[in-house]
């Protein structure tokens, strides 16, 4: 029997004294892409961060290859890639430096694959420039650099899309349809209107909860 | 893009992933990060530097005081010291989301946070250990006070950073941890800094001091196999709750 990448089985995360959603089930198939809907403050980020295993309170079971992610974390990790709404790049850093930082947990890419990644972002140019010497988009760029050398099966994108130009949003569906094709499974959460085939939606908003009564 | 073209298949990795070349990838990204704020670098010494000569002005410039009070002023002041870079050793990472990162590492977080700080000792503690001769000389310490003082130092300043990621990691989530930092890591503080101005009294009295040095060493043992451990629960409850 095979499982999906990543199941989960009705989540429900409680915050400040608000219950953000309650019954959420979501299954990602390898190949498969969910977009997680909801309007400003519907705990997108939030359920991502607790898909990725960053947020810890929460209800509910999430299941990695059919095992709970407490049990097969290393396992889970290592076939994770998650960017966050703050990029995880070093200001003072530069593009090059911070990309092998954030590769390094995968070791083996060479300094060419890196260029070649930051060149896919159109990047190369300022390789050797300090990161806080570049614009939001060029620094979101930085990590989205790291997509173009995974061999993770998971991603979890919480606002990829954001700051990215209109050519950089299309060359980034590009990949992520490649992606899919692939075999690799993609969780995202964007405001951006997404052209990719086969995209799956899982609106937050049905599952919003009441206040809490106190 | 040839780098896609070549991508096999994707399936669940089962293997386990190398440590070392992980911990070496933060260990030169937070010294770069380091030498390139020079102001972080900098700060911490050049407060160590007035602490220890304000001592001299406000209290006594005479050579009895001083060679008594020597080893204590300037073991309090690399306390002092270091507490004040505390504060910058996970925050950065944290506002950037590098520690989020540093979380979903494969790696044993233990590894990567015994890393983080050896690289924040590499750049606050040795200083100090460096700076510590020229002062002990203006304290009119004798050479083996400064000898042994700084041999207590290389053993304490670790510990002392070690024992400071816990609190530091525990406040990260805090607007303004600066106080309770304190509050919460001076007591623990207190056993290393008997142990270090012990150490540099005994020998200024002729005594043996093999075995304040091995206490000392036993300190940062226990720091280096327990701490890390505690600091890498106390981030991730840090990064859920933010």
């Amino acid at each position: 029997m095979s499982f999906p990448l990543l199941q989960a089985t009705s989540l429900s995360c409680e915050r400040d004294d608000r219950i953000l959603f309650t019954g959420v089930d979501l299954a990602v198939e390898a190949g498969s892409l969910l977009r997680v809907e909801g309007p400003n403050g519907a705990g997108k980020t939030t359920l991502l961060r607790i898909l990725a295993g960053l947020h810890a309170g929460y209800e509910g079971e999430i299941l990695w290859c059919g095992e709970p992610i407490r049990r097969a974390r290393e396992h889970f990790l290592r076939n994770l890639l998650y960017i966050g709404h703050r990029p995880g790049i070093k200001p003072l850093l530069t593009p090059l430096e911070n990309l092998g930082a954030l590769l390094a947990r995968n070791p083996g890419m060479t300094r060419d694959q890196q260029e070649e990644a930051l060149e896919a972002v159109s990047l190369l140019p300022f390789a050797h420039i300090p990161c806080h010497h570049l614009s939001a988009g060029q620094q979101r760029r930085v990590a989205l650099a790291r997509l173009y050398l995974s061999d993770e099966p998971l991603w979890i994108l919480d606002e990829a899309f954001t700051a990215i130009d209109r050519a950089g949003v299309e060359s980034l569906e590009r990949l992520l349809e490649k992606r899919m094709a692939a075999g690799g499974a993609i969780i995202l959460t964007t405001h951006h209107r997404l052209s990719i085939q086969g995209a799956q939606s899982l609106d937050l908003q049905i599952h919003a909860g009441e206040a809490l009564s106190v | 893009m040839s780098a896609m073209q070549k991508l096999p298949r994707l399936t669940p990795k089962q293997e386990s992933v190398p440590v070392w070349p992980a911990c070496w990838a933060v260990l030169r990204r937070d010294l770069l990060s380091s030498l390139r704020q020079r102001q972080d670098l900098f700060n911490p010494l050049v407060f160590f530097v007035m602490v220890v000569s304000l001592f001299p002005l406000g209290v006594s410039p005479e050579k009895a005081f001083l060679s008594e009070a020597g080893a204590g002023i300037l073991w309090v002041a690399a306390l002092l010291s270091t507490l004040l870079s505390l504060d910058h050793l996970f925050r950065h990472d944290f506002e950037e989301g590098v520690l989020e990162q540093l979380l979903l590492q494969p790696q044993p977080l233990y590894l990567i946070v015994l890393t983080k700080v050896f690289a924040h000792w590499l750049v606050t503690g040795v200083p100090l250990i460096l700076m510590t001769p020229l002062l002990g000389l203006m304290l009119q310490l004798d050479g083996n006070s400064i000898a042994c003082l700084c041999l207590t130092l290389l053993l304490g300043t670790p510990v002392l950073s070690f024992i400071g990621a816990i609190g530091a990691a525990l406040t990260l989530g805090l607007r303004s941890a600066g106080i309770l930092l304190s509050l919460l890591v001076i007591p623990l503080y207190i056993p290393v800094l008997i142990f270090g101005t012990g150490t540099v009294m005994a020998a200024g009295q002729g005594l043996p001091i093999t075995s304040h040095l091995a206490l000392l060493g036993a300190l940062l043992v226990l720091a280096l196999t327990c701490a890390p451990f505690a600091t890498a629960a106390a981030l991730r409850i840090s990064v859920s709750n933010s």
